[in-house]
C-alpha cells in the first residue's frame, strides 16, 4: 500500500462513553484509511459509531462523558489524538472540514450566510475584507446558489433546506481543506435535492482534488459516490473494500443482509428482506462476534471468539471467518 | 435523477421573490400592535429626553434652572403660582416666570429639582442594570458553557492558599502572608508551565489525590446565585450603603452587584440548550475558539430574555434608588433625586401635597413605562407568547 498517498489513517480507535454504572463502547477498535482524492463511505445502522469515529477525528467528542480509550489518528503524518485545543482549532475547518446532517439547524440563525462563510475564512486566513467577500461569492457560485451576491445578506431562514446544505458545503470548502467529512449530509433532504447535492460533492471533489469521508446509512448513496466502502457494525468494521467488492462480492453476512434488504425491481411484489433482531447496545455487546445473534451462518465458535479480519485480496476484507471457508480462524 | 445545469436557467431568480423585511421591521410590526408597550416606549423616550436636557440645564456654575437656589421668603408655594417679584433679587427669579411645580420648604424650585433628579434616576437605572447584565452574562455564560467541567482539588487548595495569604497581609502579618502568596503563585506558574510542555494531561499516580474533582463549575455558580437570592436584597443594599460613603456611584455599583442573579439564570438556561445546537458544533468544526463561540455565536441567540429582564430591571433599580434616597441612604442631600424630594416633602404632606405627589407620580409613571415596555419586548421576542395578542 502506498503510504505517500494516505491522507488520514485511523488505527484501532476506541471511543468509550462512561456513565455512572455503564461503559458504552461506541467505537471499539476501528481502523480505516483515506487516500488523497478519494471518496470513502462509512456505512452502518444508527448507533454503530460512524458519527462518533468521525467526530473524534476533529477532537469534537465531549470529554467527559466520552473518552478516547486508545488508538491513533494520523493526518498527513501528524497524530491528532492528544493535540491541544489550540492546535486542533488550526486544523479544524482549515485542513479538515465537516458538513453536518441537519442543514436546518447547522447555520446560526442570527447571522447572514455571508457573515458565516466569511468567518470560516477569517478564522484561518488573514486577508482583507473585500477579498473575503469576493471569495464568499465565488464559493456560493461554486456550490450553485443563484444570485450569490444578493444571497450574501440573506439569513438562514430565508433559504430552503437544499440551499442551506449548499451553504454548509461552501463553509466547509472555504479554506480549501484536504479532507471533508460529510456526516449524512443528505439525510434530511428529499431525494431530488439529495441527488443534486451528491452531484455537487462529486464535481467539487474532482475540481479541488480533495478527499471526502462520507458517512451514511443509505446504500443507494454509497453506490453513487464511493470509491471505497467501510461497513461498520456495533463499533467495529465488519467489511471493507472497493464499492465493487462490497456490492458484488460481499462476504460478511451483515453486508449481505443489508444488500438483501434493498428494494429492487426483481423483487417487485415480494416482502422486503429484513435482518432479524436489533443492533446490540454499545453498553451490552454480546461476547464473540457482535453480529452472531442475528447471523444466519453463526457457529458455536462465533459466540465465544472474536473474529479477525479475513483478507479476500485487493483490499477487500471481511470480519467473518465462517464465510471465509478456510479452516483457520483469521487473525 | 434530476440533472442540474451548470448555470441555473434565468427564471427571474435574480429578483428576490418576496419583499424582504429586515428583522427590525418585522419586530416593529409586531411591537406596534401592543398599545401599552408603545405607550411605555413613548414615555421611555420622553423620560430620556427630559433627563438629558435636565442634565444640561441644571449643571454648571450658572445653570438655566438652579435646583439648589434657596429663596426662604418663597417657601411652599403651590404649583403654577407667580413669584413675588418685589422680594427677589434678579438672579433668583425662576426662569419660566412661574413656579411650574411649586417650591419646597426652602423655597427651591421643585421643577428644577425634578429635572436634576431625572438624570440621577436614569443613570442609576442604566448603569446598575449594565453592571448586573455584564456580570449576569459572564456568570451565566460560564455556567452554561463550561458548567460540566469540574474544579480540581488542587485548584481549591491554591484558592484557599491565596485568600489566606491575602487575609494575612491585610491583618498586618505581611511575612507569612507573602510566603503563602508566593507559594500559590508558584503553583499556578507550575500548572501553566505544565500545560505548555505536556500535550496529554495524565497526572502522575502520586499526585492523583490533588486532581480529584470537587464540584462542577455549574454547581459553584448556581449555588452562589441561590445564596445571593436568599438575602432580601433591599436590606443587603441598605447594609452595604450604610458601610460605604454615600455617593451616587456606590449606589449604582451596589444595586448592580445585588441584581445579576436573574440574568445569570436566564443566560445559563439559554446556553444549556444552545450548546447542544448543531450550529455550535458546526462552529467548533470550523475551528472557532470557545471565546468566540460564546460571545459571537451563542450570545446573540440568548440575548432576548436578557434584554427583557434588563428593561424591567431598570425600573426596579430606579425604584430601589428612590427607596434608598427616601430613607436617607442615597445620594447625599444638596443633589436632588426623586427619592429625597419625596422624603423632604413628606413632612409637609398636608400643607404642600405637590412635594410628595410630583416625585411620587413621576416614579410611578417611569417605572410603569419601563415595565410595560419590557413586557411588550418579551411578547415580541418570545414567539411562544405571541398568540395571546
Amino acid at each position: 500500500m502506498n503510504h505517500q498517498n494516505t491522507l488520514l489513517s485511523v488505527n484501532n480507535l476506541k471511543v468509550y462513553f462512561r456513565s455512572d454504572d455503564t461503559l458504552a463502547r461506541a467505537v471499539d477498535g476501528v481502523s480505516y484509511e483515506i487516500r488523497r482524492e478519494e471518496t470513502v463511505c462509512l456505512v452502518g445502522e444508527s448507533g454503530c459509531g460512524k458519527t462518533v469515529s468521525a467526530l473524534s477525528i476533529l477532537g469534537l467528542i465531549p470529554q467527559p462523558p466520552g473518552e478516547i480509550a486508545g488508538g491513533s489518528i494520523l493526518f498527513n503524518g501528524q497524530e491528532l489524538l492528544g493535540l491541544g485545543d489550540e492546535d486542533l482549532q488550526k486544523i479544524r475547518g482549515n485542513q479538515i472540514a465537516m458538513v453536518f446532517q441537519e442543514p436546518l439547524t447547522s447555520l446560526n440563525p442570527v447571522f447572514t450566510i455571508g457573515d458565516q462563510i466569511g468567518e470560516a475564512i477569517n478564522i484561518h486566513e488573514n486577508i482583507a475584507e473585500a477579498e473575503v467577500n469576493a471569495r464568499c461569492i465565488q464559493l456560493l457560485t461554486d456550490v450553485g446558489i443563484p444570485s450569490p451576491a444578493e444571497r450574501m445578506s440573506a439569513y438562514p431562514h430565508e433559504l430552503s433546506g437544499g440551499q442551506r446544505q449548499r451553504v454548509m458545503i461552501a463553509m466547509a470548502l472555504a479554506c480549501n481543506p484536504d479532507l471533508v467529512i460529510a456526516d449524512e449530509p443528505t439525510t434530511a433532504l428529499d431525494v431530488t435535492v439529495q441527488s443534486q447535492i451528491l452531484k455537487l460533492l462529486r464535481s467539487i471533489q474532482k475540481e479541488r482534488a480533495m478527499s471526502i469521508l462520507y458517512i451514511t446509512h443509505d446504500l443507494g448513496v454509497v453506490a453513487n459516490i464511493a470509491d471505497r466502502v467501510y461497513v461498520m457494525y456495533a463499533g467495529v468494521i465488519a467489511e471493507q473494500g472497493s464499492t465493487e467488492n462490497i456490492f458484488r462480492q460481499s462476504q460478511h453476512p451483515y453486508t449481505q443482509g443489508l444488500l438483501a434488504s434493498l428494494p429492487t425491481r426483481s423483487k417487485r411484489g415480494q416482502r422486503l428482506h429484513s435482518i432479524p433482531g436489533t443492533v446490540p447496545s454499545a453498553a451490552y455487546k454480546p461476547p464473540g462476534c457482535p453480529f452472531h445473534p442475528r447471523c444466519p451462518h453463526a457457529i458455536t465458535r462465533c459466540r465465544e471468539e472474536y473474529p479477525g479480519m479475513c483478507d479476500y485480496g485487493g483490499g477487500h476484507l471481511a470480519r467473518c471467518p465462517v464465510m471465509f471457508k478456510n479452516d483457520q480462524w483469521c487473525k | 435523477m434530476i440533472e442540474e445545469s451548470a448555470s441555473p436557467p434565468d427564471y427571474g431568480l435574480e429578483q428576490p421573490l418576496a419583499p424582504r423585511r429586515t428583522r427590525l421591521e418585522e419586530f416593529w410590526l409586531l411591537f406596534r400592535q401592543n398599545r401599552l408597550a408603545i405607550m411605555g416606549l413613548i414615555i421611555f423616550i420622553l423620560f430620556f429626553c427630559i433627563a438629558f436636557t435636565g442634565l444640561l440645564l441644571t449643571s454648571g456654575s450658572d445653570p438655566v434652572f438652579d435646583p439648589s437656589l434657596v429663596r426662604l421668603q418663597e417657601k411652599l408655594r403651590a404649583p403654577f403660582s407667580k413669584p413675588h417679584l418685589e422680594t427677589l433679587r434678579p438672579n433668583e427669579i425662576p426662569t419660566l416666570g412661574i413656579y411650574l411645580l411649586g417650591t419646597d420648604d426652602l423655597g427651591r424650585d421643585v421643577f428644577s429639582r425634578m429635572l436634576q433628579g431625572a438624570w440621577v434616576s436614569l443613570t442609576v437605572g442604566f448603569v446598575a442594570v449594565g453592571i448586573s447584565v455584564i456580570i449576569g452574562i459572564f456568570m451565566g455564560g460560564i455556567a452554561g458553557y463550561f458548567g460540566q467541567r469540574h474544579i480540581r482539588l488542587d485548584q481549591v487548595l491554591v484558592t484557599c492558599l491565596l485568600s489566606a495569604g491575602a487575609a494575612l497581609v491585610f491583618f498586618n502579618q505581611a511575612k507569612w502572608g507573602a510566603v503563602l502568596l508566593v507559594l500559590g503563585h508558584a503553583y499556578i506558574f507550575y500548572l501553566l508551565l505544565m500545560r505548555l510542555i505536556a500535550v496529554r494531561k495524565i497526572p502522575p499516580k502520586r499526585f492523583e489525590l490533588l486532581h480529584l474533582d470537587t464540584i462542577s463549575i455549574d454547581t459553584l455558580i448556581m449555588r452562589l446565585v441561590d445564596i445571593m437570592l436568599c438575602f432580601p436584597s433591599f436590606f443587603l443594599i441598605l447594609t452595604v450603603v450604610a458601610l460605604l460613603p454615600a455617593s451616587i456611584y456606590n449606589i449604582m455599583i451596589v444595586i448592580g452587584l445585588t441584581s445579576w442573579m436573574g440574568t445569570t439564570r436566564f443566560v445559563r438556561a439559554e446556553f444549556l440548550s444552545l450548546r447542544e445546537q448543531d450550529f455550535v458544533a458546526a462552529a467548533r468544526a470550523l475551528g472557532v475558539d470557545n471565546f468566540r463561540i460564546i460571545f459571537r455565536h451563542m450570545m446573540p441567540n440568548a440575548i432576548a430574555p436578557v434584554l427583557v429582564s434588563a428593561t424591567i430591571g431598570i425600573a426596579t433599580a430606579i425604584l430601589t434608588e428612590a427607596g434608598l434616597s427616601f430613607l436617607g441612604f442615597g445620594v447625599p442631600p444638596p443633589h436632588a433625586t426623586w427619592g429625597n424630594i419625596l422624603s423632604d416633602g413628606k413632612n409637609f404632606i398636608f400643607d404642600a401635597p405637590w412635594l410628595t405627589f410630583v416625585p411620587g407620580f413621576s416614579i410611578l409613571v417611569v417605572v410603569l413605562a419601563f415595565n410595560l415596555f419590557g413586557e411588550g419586548l418579551r411578547d415580541v421576542l418570545n414567539p411562544k407568547l405571541r398568540e395571546r395578542h
